[in-house]
């Protein structure tokens, strides 16, 4: 293993306070339990969006805390759900009266620590809402698996539904916006190569030199098929199809279109997959009114992509363009 | 059949330290079908769990187990921290008050710990999972119990059904956790949750054995 690390059980408290002095202006870290929330918080008189999961995803989610999107992150342990008590603690410190939106992405350890918190800070008399985001298709036997899971669509609801909360819509609304953009939003991803995951020491899965996943997760977890490696063009193809195949799109919608790495693929690769994948869109008669090219939700040093597309309409259209202003987005401001 | 106050603490110091002894073989296990955390999750909550023990140490039963739990759940994450967590405090739940445990108490106590992580984790008999080693495990406890078994026999029962069912996970295709997505490649390798299940019941049955 070659990594930039001091010790692998500092990982995450020494990334947290890199962020605490990169960005002062934005965030405040807290720490035992550790949480990040805007550094304005609590907000009166807005719903509070939280979102949390294990670390290794980078920009996601403490990149996403501030103005316009989340109002508090939880970091786990690399690639580990975060506990109830982090999550409760950064639901009081960010409560403004509104009520708080756990924004939660499908993975069995996420889901069960998010309800548990939930019912903590229900008795302690916050009013709290769930969304689990689900939009991976690479998942095909939903019902006998755990089901989707929560990928690329988790960064665009974050945005979207931080930028409902800015505008003092109420919590049912800011969960329905995070409904319909999950229910309206699919993805697929791949991986070139591996990911180690720091405490384990050596790579979470082996693949050789000239094999690659589709349909990998941001884990690691294992996709739809492994085969040789095929050109960038062909790769787009195989994660479109099932993405346009599955619903909700139809010829003549508005699409956004995010193109995202998972940590170890360089922009420019990124942007040719983009360019194929805005090709494929279009000739299936969608419009790509909006984008995202870069890395924002990762899996360490994982080479590989992911693509997701959301179905848009007028509201989610403005929603995307409000201000924000965080470590991981910043635009309008 | 008595099982002491000294006896639940001297299981849980054991089981600590069976899990740092085998944290690297449970994230093996872990990163052929989920994600390589199990072994060090757990071994960070244990070591948390071990260094508030002596603060409930002059307490009841009860009190020690949710002690155990409260610890897990804030500190090991991932689906393991919900669940081991749910299992101790249920466990406490049904020791409250108790300063020794009797076969049926243990088989109680048990009966309630497995029913809280069946009602969290919603996992069923044969998805692959640590349900897979708990529940023959305390089937075999009740049918020893009923049979009047001396304590020994009780425990050897216990840990021996959850060794088989433990052992049986490995053919089976998970449907719960991130191992369900690896579909029929999760066939042919052992449960890390069952795993760590079984050694559970074993550190019980090895500092228990009179």
């Amino acid at each position: 293993m070659k990594k930039l690390i001091n010790k692998p059980e500092d990982v995450v408290i020494e990334e947290l306070k890199g962020i605490e002095y990169a960005h002062p202006d934005l965030v405040k870290i807290h720490y035992d339990p550790n949480f990040i929330t805007r550094a304005d918080a609590p907000v009166k008189n807005k719903v509070a969006i939280l979102s949390g999961g294990g670390s290794g995803h980078e920009p996601m989610h403490g990149g996403f805390v501030g103005m316009g999107m989340l109002d508090a992150a939880c970091p786990g342990a690399v690639f580990t759900s975060p506990t109830p008590d982090q999550m409760l603690e950064a639901t009081k410190a960010v409560n403004g009266g509104k009520g708080v939106l756990h924004i939660v992405k499908n993975y069995t350890g996420d889901i069960m620590n998010f309800e548990m918190a939930a019912d903590l800070a229900r008795a302690e008399g916050i009013e709290v809402e769930a969304v689990v985001t689900n939009d991976d298709v690479a998942v095909q036997d939903s019902l006998y698996t755990a089901g989707r899971r929560g990928v690329g669509i988790t960064v665009i609801a974050e945005k979207m539904c931080g930028a409902a909360a800015e505008q003092k819509r109420s919590l049912k609304e800011v969960a329905d916006i995070c409904r319909k953009v999950n229910g309206w939003g699919r993805s697929m991803g791949m991986a070139l190569t591996s990911c180690t995951v720091p405490h384990a020491g050596k790579p979470t899965f082996d693949l050789p030199e000239d094999e690659m996943e589709i349909g990998i997760g941001i884990h690691g977890e294992p996709g739809r098929t492994r085969m040789k490696l095929k050109s960038a063009d062909e790769v787009t193809a195989m994660l479109m199809e099932p993405i346009i195949n599955d619903l909700p799109y139809k010829a003549g919608d508005n699409v956004l279109l995010f193109v995202n790495g998972m940590g170890g693929t360089p922009l420019v690769e990124l942007y040719i997959i983009y360019r194929k994948a805005y090709e494929i869109a279009t000739k299936a008669g969608l419009k790509v009114a909006r984008n995202l090219v870069g890395p924002y939700i990762t899996s360490l040093e994982m080479a590989g992509c992911s693509i997701t597309m959301l179905k848009l309409d007028d509201d989610l259209t403005k929603l995307w363009d409000e201000p924000v202003k965080t470590p991981g987005l910043r635009w309008g401001v | 059949m008595t099982i002491t106050r000294d006896d639940v603490i001297n299981w849980i110091n054991e089981y600590g330290r069976v899990i740092a002894e085998n944290k690297d073989y449970l994230t093996q296990l872990d990163s052929a079908i989920g994600d390589a955390d199990h072994g060090a999750n757990m071994d960070r909550g244990f070591k948390a769990a071990l260094a508030k023990l002596p603060s409930v140490a002059d307490k009841d039963i009860g009190t020690i187990f949710k002690s155990v739990g409260m610890t897990l759940v804030q500190t090991v994450g991932g689906a393991g921290g919900p669940l081991y967590g749910t299992f101790f405090m249920q466990a406490g739940t049904a020791t409250a008050n108790k300063m020794e445990l009797t076969a049926a108490d243990w088989s109680a106590a048990l009966e309630a710990a497995l029913s809280g992580v069946v009602a969290r984790g919603k996992a069923q008999l044969g998805d692959k999972t640590m349900v897979d080693a708990l529940t023959p495990a305390l089937n075999a406890l009740k049918q020893a119990v009923a049979d009047g078994a001396d304590q020994n026999e009780c425990l050897r029962r216990s840990t021996s059904a959850a060794e088989q069912g433990m052992k049986d996970t490995i053919p089976l295709v998970a449907r719960k956790g991130r191992a369900s997505y690896l579909g029929e490649r999760s066939a042919g390798h052992q449960d890390p949750g069952a795993t760590s299940s079984f050694l559970l019941l074993k550190a019980a049955a090895d500092m228990w054995a009179k």
